[in-house]
């Protein structure tokens, strides 16, 4: 973690409340996601149990298993999902825009966004997605259509979670402790309804005791996958047993009601607390990123795109943690300069530092190693209280003018010289004395992906060119007991 | 030895002891420091009903599903003489087996556990023959030896305590194995890491245990091997499949803390005489006497001690900073108390000695915090 957070956790805990550890809200947040909150049998790997969904907060849709171990109701339970989160997904792709540049193309201006309560959600939407998405509607187990187009989605979902800084699957009691920190250890915060004690109360109650009181299982049930072991034993058996025995699933539905309903509350509550933060300014490039991906998603699906095999090829599982690297180092230093407390992590631990510019050197001209005419490099001299941690000749960028490159030139006591080596254009982008500036190691990347060979052309240290991923009858026919 | 079991006994009260379980001694050496859990712990206290007598009780509990899908599938496993266990042995060990002798240790139930700890040293020492008489007859690997329900014992904290493992020893080409059959699946090669850990965390134990009694019996401990047989389901089906999991890192992060594992006896040594831990007492009184032996409290004992709700209370009462974790606590170079990093960062103390520089750098950190977070607390 951090020394920021960690202060601010110690100053939760004597506050009685949660504190601010963002000025302005990192993620995106669309003007109507979709809330999807799945339950899971205990001790099964992937077997739905019930879901409450919906983007209208004043409408959850409820669906149940009443027969968890039973394939079939599985199955028209995973139907009956598609038919409630595929018309969402699929209504983004409306209007588009056109990207001009060097790879020029439309993209649609909304993308989907499905919030889920937490970490074990978004696993859980994973093993969804993998045991649908190879599904066929014919065969000797046919599955309702919108099935293996859900699993598709849901796959397509959890990989984008896996980048840094996407928005389209938001683990919500992540998305929270971005902003807040408790009083309460990490752990704990992986409880939606504990941390939300925290940083909202109830009118009249102290942080702390709130939260003692949403640990009780009977108070605010978990938020899933995993039901509370005493609700499977005193309420949930007896209900499943009831649907064996009459065929009705109405006690198994009541029973789920009241698992789900709370949550449902919290994560609706949890969103208007995000939305009343400002967004960030790079939440929109980082949602362009998403909404490219969708873009993209829409096409593939739309001309019968195959489902995403069991396992990563080498090439591919390359690239793409060399993207998820870079997406990582990206959004690090973006929330950086988006936001200053943020950025006082960095200018603690002397990765950046801040203060006042006392001096400008703003038409200094030198000549640099093998040049011939002389180039304009301006010095600025700033005065910071911050314990400084970076050595002459290291590369800065500066916060202001994000941009803007320059090298530290010397550390000399509280005054730090830099010279600015770009974006000096027309006379703008040098700093004038007085002016408040920081200047960071913090490096925002966006450089292309270097090569990697084709699929074709993989080395046999990776085992040599794989063979291509065609879906097989076993994937499809799969068991799910 | 004999002064510290009656001193123990005493301490329980008139309860009946508590078996270790593999459970119990992962989470021991998970916490080495904490005087609180290795006493209960050897003492044989149901930490859970102390807990409870406590007004703290510990959320612990499995879910009946999770509990008849784990029963369900370990019988599978067992069918017909353990048969998918003899298909997983050979493709794993790659060992022509054919057949498997079984003994079910537990099998008489209510036995005691002196004799049923003699009688699992008799049976594997029975394998242990068996399998250097088939190896010099050139048989080697045919027959596999299987002991079901063993109860080991080994020394924890200068004192023995008895485990008993749900687990099965099989003898397969003249090594020991452990065997662990789980419910979690393996799904297209891969399983849930935190389920994989915790497994090879509590298998690790049993390997050390079967060494250590392989070890006392004169027997080459290096029979037992540290590549663990773990049995889960596949995908999204009942079908087992099988792992070998190496766990020779646990098993040496494991003989290490052990190691440190302050002794008992040294605890006791600094208790008052007439300490007891009975539940015939007040909740008050209990309090008290827990509270006379130190506890070493971090959020993770939240999952693996019943007593974690108990310590967490009293270590929040004392504004300790063991409550945020132990990446705070780092992060806070070695500070006690909340109040000790509040005071130091406002400046209102100076810094004592040796945290001048933590103190500088909260004092900075205070700074820029109330200039910037002043604006989103509004």
């Amino acid at each position: 973690m951090s020394v920021v957070t960690s202060y601010a956790r110690a100053l939760a805990v004597r506050e009685g409340r949660a504190q601010p550890i963002a000025t302005v809200r990192h993620l995106h947040l669309a003007a109507d996601p979709m809330v999807l909150i799945p339950l899971r049998l205990a001790g099964e790997a992937a077997a739905p149990l019930g879901a409450m969904v919906g983007n209208d907060p004043a409408r959850p849709r409820l669906l149940v298993v009443p027969q968890p171990r039973n394939r079939d109701l599985r199955f028209a339970f995973m139907a009956e999902l598609a038919r409630i989160v595929l018309p969402y997904i699929e209504s983004r792709a409306t209007a588009t825009e056109t990207v001009t540049g060097k790879n020029e193309r439309e993209r649609y201006l909304d993308a989907p966004q499905v919030i889920v309560p937490g970490r074990g959600a978004v696993e859980f939407v994973r093993l969804l997605g993998r045991s649908t998405r190879f599904r066929r509607t014919d065969g000797p187990y046919p599955v309702d259509p919108a099935v293996p187009v859900l699993g598709q989605w849901l796959t397509f979902l959890y990989e984008r979670a896996e980048f840094a800084g996407s928005s389209a699957l938001v683990p919500m009691t992540e998305a929270l402790t971005l902003h807040w920190a408790t009083g309460q250890s990490p752990m704990e915060d992986a409880n939606l309804a504990t941390l939300l004690a925290w940083i909202c109360p109830p009118p009249g109650l102290d942080a702390r005791e709130a939260a003692a009181a949403a640990e009780d299982p009977a108070h605010r049930p978990p938020a899933g996958p995993d039901t509370d072991p005493g609700f499977d034993a005193q309420v949930l058996r007896p209900a499943i047993e009831a649907y064996d025995a009459s065929g009705s699933p109405e006690q198994v539905r009541e029973a789920l009601r009241t698992q789900l309903e709370p949550t449902w509350r919290l994560m609706w509550q949890a969103v208007d607390l995000l939305r009343g933060l400002p967004e960030a300014a790079s939440v929109v490039d980082r949602w362009a990123l998403d909404r490219d991906r969708y873009t993209r998603e829409i096409a593939r699906l739309a001309e019968g795109g195959p489902p995403r095999g069991r396992r990563d090829q080498a090439g591919s599982a390359a690239a793409r943690l060399w993207d998820m690297e870079s997406a990582r180092q990206s959004y690090d230093a973006q929330r950086a300069y988006d936001d200053p407390l943020v950025m006082a992590e960095h200018r603690a631990t002397g990765k950046a530092f801040a203060g006042e510019v006392v001096h400008v050197e703003a038409d200094r001209m030198i000549l640099l190693p093998g040049g011939r005419k002389p180039v304009l490099r301006p010095l600025v001299t700033v005065r910071s209280a911050d314990p400084v941690r970076l050595a002459p000749g290291k590369k800065v960028f500066s916060a202001h003018r994000r941009r803007q490159s320059g090298e530290i030139v010397e550390v000399d006591g509280d005054l730090v010289v830099v010279q600015l080596n770009d974006q000096l254009a027309k006379g703008a982008g040098v700093p004038a004395a007085g002016d408040a500036v920081c200047f960071t190691e913090l490096d925002l990347g966006g450089r292309i992906r270097p090569g990697f060979p084709a699929a074709e052309e993989t080395p046999w240290t990776h085992g040599g060119p794989p063979a291509a991923y065609e879906p097989t009858d076993e994937d499809a026919e799969e068991a799910w007991s | 030895m004999s002064s510290s079991t009656h001193r123990l006994d005493a301490l329980r009260g008139g309860a009946a002891p508590v078996d270790h379980s593999a459970r119990t001694v992962a989470a021991l050496a998970g916490n080495p420091g904490c005087d609180r859990r290795a006493v209960l712990d050897a003492a044989g206290i149901s930490k859970r009903n102390t807990a409870v007598h406590l007004g703290h009780p510990a959320p612990f509990g499995q879910s009946p599903f999770a509990l008849a899908r784990a029963r369900s599938f370990e019988e599978l496993v067992k069918a017909d003489r353990w048969a998918h266990l003899r298909r997983l042995l050979r493709e794993t060990l790659g060992l022509p087996i054919s057949g498997i002798s079984c003994v079910d240790i537990g099998a008489g139930g209510d036995a005691t556990r002196e004799p049923r700890h003699a009688r699992t040293r008799e049976e594997l020492r029975r394998a242990l023959e068996e399998g250097e008489r088939a190896d010099g007859e050139r048989a080697g690997g045919g027959e596999a030896a299987l002991v079901e329900r063993p109860l080991l014992r080994l020394p924890v904290a200068g004192h023995e305590v008895y485990l008993e493992p749900a687990v099965v020893v099989v003898r397969a080409g003249g090594r020991f194995h452990i065997v662990e059959i789980k419910s979690f699946a393996v799904i297209d090669g891969a399983a849930d890491p935190a389920q994989v850990a915790a497994a090879s965390r509590l298998s690790a134990v049993y390997v050390y245990a079967l060494k250590a009694m392989f070890a006392a019996e004169g027997v080459d401990p290096g029979l037992v091997s540290h590549e663990v047989v773990l049995v889960c389901p596949k995908d999204f089906a009942n079908h087992p499949t099988a792992t070998l999991l190496d766990v020779r890192l646990q098993l040496a992060a494991l003989r290490r803390q052990l190691s440190r594992l302050t002794r008992v006896d040294r605890i006791l040594d600094r208790l008052p005489a007439d300490l007891t831990f009975s539940l015939e007492q007040s909740t008050d009184e209990l309090a008290r006497a827990v509270r006379t032996v130190e506890a070493r409290y971090a959020p993770e004992c939240l999952s693996t001690c019943e007593m974690a709700y108990f310590c967490r209370s009293d270590a929040r009462a004392a504004g300790s900073l063991d409550v945020l974790g132990r990446v705070t606590r780092d992060d806070l170079g070695g500070l006690g108390s909340v109040d000790a990093v509040l005071d130091l960062a406002s400046g209102e103390h100076g810094a004592p000695a040796g945290h001048a520089e933590i103190a500088e750098q909260l004092r900075h950190v205070h700074s820029i915090y109330r200039e910037h977070a002043a604006a989103v607390v509004a």
